[in-house]
């Protein structure tokens, strides 16, 4: 009996070697935490496909070296219970890094990444501190934190301004109650002491879907000259809908990278949005080499291209981040040779400088020291039924920054 | 036959009181002690011990849920915050005062039951869905304090790293030596909360489950011991935040949030009200679920869908199954896992026979 088994299992496993291609190099797995029905499903059906084609291009294209990177997606549901299991799996399935997602699971999962010597990367998540590679060794936060955004939208709004000959006076910052939300309040309040505006803060409680007394507050008393608003999940739709009723310009209004996506202006009406202001820290839309080469990969294997591309802000923020990763593995290899681990790839991460597959990724410039890679974003507006460019990738007041990540 | 009570005679006291008085039932004990102790952490892999020791925090937690809501008849929305009041008391005092975990343990169990006595003290004079509103309130409160008072909670991020625990020298670090670690808190809770109900204050607890009024009339001091329910019930809650918090390495009150407080209700209906056996099933039942949801989902839907469709499936059935099968067993056994078992047992305590 056991021996029939043992035999019939054998025939299985020849069977699905025989089916796989033949690699010069061994596999690289890559581990990928993703929501798709938790809290923050708006997010994670666009996000995950990005990273999963832009590695399936690379392999396509004989892989890193001639190695075949492989993701192993689990499903957390955005719980930190299922994100340490999920991370065990994915240890014990060998992972030299890891795409982790979400703010809890981010911080819960550092102490065990850093004992573990595996790189983990979150983009536009987890805590802003991060960025110093000193600290958190094995954290990469690879875009701009909320730091980094609240200094680039604050600097955007000063330049336009400026621009139109009027001062700044008064700013309103409308924000999610939660760690992740609050997490740029002291950045503001430093900013707003040295370019003296007033700033007035507007916390919405979880979850995040009742706000009306807030923009009243902010439409109707406070009328500020602008509206930064850092909102999550279903809230920033709600946010655009409120603000446009109690007639605030959404030209005024620029939101953090979480509120700038394609569903979340279709949910309050593309017409209403019209003039919302978002930041981006990956390139939005089709017009880059790299989607269209994923296109072309699925048009040569007979398929239609996948149709969560339509949602490019978050498809792109996805091939953005398995970008990184490649070429993090790709770095390490150069320099270790193809037997790598997390510790390798850790320092192939500090060696990422110029990928920016046209456009898409901002100029990023990993250092041992700067783990975020230089903060970069882009305002992009709501014109038209579409989101267009506004400004090109900028960094702003660094000292701040610096002073904050010294302090923390 | 060793498994029925029949020709087991007591000859003393300590017999008649015994915790098992089938031969069976102990020699069972010993094994599953001796296999969770013993076997199986040197067997078990990194990932293995990794589900078992969220399994053994979920079991602390449930127990301690259990005491309230199962034997004592008072239910509550708020252990996941009183969880969160243990987690940041261990990690404050981790990491500010420098204190070794022995320490630390208790004292956010002790924490917890003190928040836990003062938001339980409505509890006097509203019960049933009055006595939940209460709590949630409780589960809020705690929450916007924690969120907003950054003595507590270190700063705007709202989160503490804490050192790996150390004991005497040892540091417990690994997944296997946190099992242990880990694993002798919740056999210290288990059999803590088995005793519990051999004494008066456990008697008194179901005597006013079972009618408050009578149990006040033979002369139980109706509002002590509900508040001595709240605290070892929020003790064990705050034991089990402590436990996240050593395991994670981190103090953070988002996994705390009224989701949990669910989650743990859901572990002791879905595992039987009222019983120690259930807490555990309906721990390990809930923890296990999702995992071997996803081998299932991933393995049979592999055979019929391209990956990317099986990535976006697997999710959402698993959410399906969840739900059906929670509502399958309550269906099939609405008095829980625990009363499944039983059921098993009586079977076989009068086999061959059907009576």
């Amino acid at each position: 009996m056991t021996r029939s088994l043992a035999l019939t299992l054998a025939a299985v496993l020849a069977l699905a070697a025989a089916a796989s291609p033949v690699w010069a190099g061994h596999e690289i797995a890559v581990g990928l935490q993703c929501d798709r029905v938790g809290p923050t499903n708006t997010i994670g059906p666009f996000l995950c496909p990005g990273a999963h084609d832009y590695v399936k291009l690379v392999n396509k294209k004989g892989g890193v070296d001639g190695h075949r990177v492989r993701v192993i997606e689990i499903d957390i549901k955005y719980q930190v219970p299922l994100a340490v299991e999920s991370y065990e799996k994915m240890k014990q399935e060998g992972i030299v890094s890891l795409m982790l997602y979400g703010t809890p699971q981010t911080y819960a999962l550092t102490p065990k990444l850093t004992e573990d010597r595996i790189p983990g990367t979150a983009p536009g998540f987890g805590r802003a501190d991060a960025t110093d590679g000193t600290k958190y060794p094995y954290v990469f936060p690879v875009a701009a934190s909320y730091w980094s955004q609240a200094t680039a939208a604050v600097k955007f709004l000063l330049d336009e301004s400026k621009k139109q000959g009027k001062k700044v006076g008064k700013v309103a910052f409308l924000f999610y109650d939660n760690p992740a939300g609050r997490e740029p309040l002291p950045i503001l309040e430093t900013l707003a002491r040295r370019e003296g505006f007033e700033l007035r803060t507007f916390a919405v409680p979880p979850p995040g879907i009742e706000m009306s007394a807030q923009v009243l507050d902010i439409g109707g008393r406070f009328r500020p000259d602008w509206v930064i608003t850092h909102l999550f999940g279903r809230s920033p739709s709600v946010s655009i809908k409120e603000l446009k009723r109690v007639g605030y310009p959404l030209d005024r209004v620029v939101s953090f990278v979480w509120g700038a996506a394609e569903s979340d202006v279709e949910a309050a009406g593309w017409a209403t949005a019209e003039g919302y202001l978002g930041l981006q820290y990956a390139g939005v839309g089709q017009d880059f080499p790299v989607i269209q080469e994923i296109v072309k990969m699925y048009r040569d294997e007979g398929q239609a291209p996948p149709k969560e591309m339509a949602h490019s802000v978050y498809y792109n923020r996805g091939v953005l981040w398995a970008a990184v990763h490649v070429e993090a593995i790709r770095n390490a290899i150069k320099k270790f040779g193809p037997q790598i681990k997390g510790e390798h790839v850790k320092q192939g991460f500090e060696m990422i400088k110029g990928v920016t597959l046209g456009g898409l990724v901002p100029p990023l410039e990993i250092t041992p020291n700067d783990h975020e890679g230089g903060g970069w974003v882009q305002v992009w507006q709501v014109k038209g039924g579409k989101w267009t460019r506004v400004t090109d990738w900028f960094k702003a007041y660094p000292d701040i920054l610096q002073e904050a990540l010294k302090k923390s | 036959m060793i498994h029925r009570e029949c020709g087991v005679l007591k000859t003393s006291y300590a017999a008649d009181m015994a915790l098992y008085p089938v031969p069976l039932a102990r020699w069972t004990v010993g094994a599953i002690a001796a296999a969770a102790f013993g076997v199986f952490p040197l067997l078990a892999g990194d990932y293995l011990l990794s589900i078992a020791n969220l399994a053994a925090i979920a079991v602390v937690g449930a127990i301690g849920l259990n005491i309230l809501t199962g034997y004592t008849g008072q239910i509550s929305l708020g252990h996941g915050a009183f969880m969160s009041v243990g987690a940041y008391t261990a990690a404050i005092l981790a990491t500010r005062a420098g204190l070794p975990v022995w320490v630390c343990l208790p004292a956010g169990g002790a924490m917890a039951a003190l928040v836990g006595m003062i938001v339980g003290s409505p509890s006097l004079r509203i019960k049933g869905l009055y006595l939940a509103i209460a709590t949630l309130a409780g589960q809020f409160v705690i929450e916007w304090t924690i969120n907003h008072v950054t003595w507590i909670s270190g700063g705007v991020q709202a989160s503490i790293y804490v050192p790996r625990p150390a004991l005497g020298g040892l540091l417990i670090q690994s997944q296997r030596e946190m099992y242990y670690f880990i694993m002798t808190v919740a056999a210290l809770g288990v059999v803590a909360a088995l005793n519990l109900f051999r004494t008066r204050a456990g008697r008194a607890f179901i005597a006013i489950r079972d009618h408050d009024v009578a149990a006040e009339i033979i002369g139980i001091h109706i509002f002590r011991y509900k508040l001595l329910a709240f605290a070892i019930s929020s003790f064990y809650a705050g034991v089990t935040g402590v436990l996240y918090t050593y395991y994670l390495g981190i103090a953070n009150y988002e996994q705390f949030t009224i989701v949990t407080s669910i989650d743990f209700l859901a572990m002791i209906i879905i595992g039987g009200l009222g019983s120690i056996l259930g807490s555990i099933f309906g721990a390990v039942f809930l923890t296990l679920l999702p995992i071997v949801l996803r081998y299932v989902v991933e393995g049979i839907g592999g055979l019929f869908f391209t990956i990317p469709d099986v990535l976006n499936l697997i999710t959402n059935v698993q959410l399906i199954l969840f739900g059906a099968l929670i509502v399958f067993f309550l269906v099939v056994e609405p008095e829980g896992l625990n009363k499944l078992w039983r059921n098993i047992k009586d079977y076989f305590r009068v086999w061959p026979f059907a009576y």
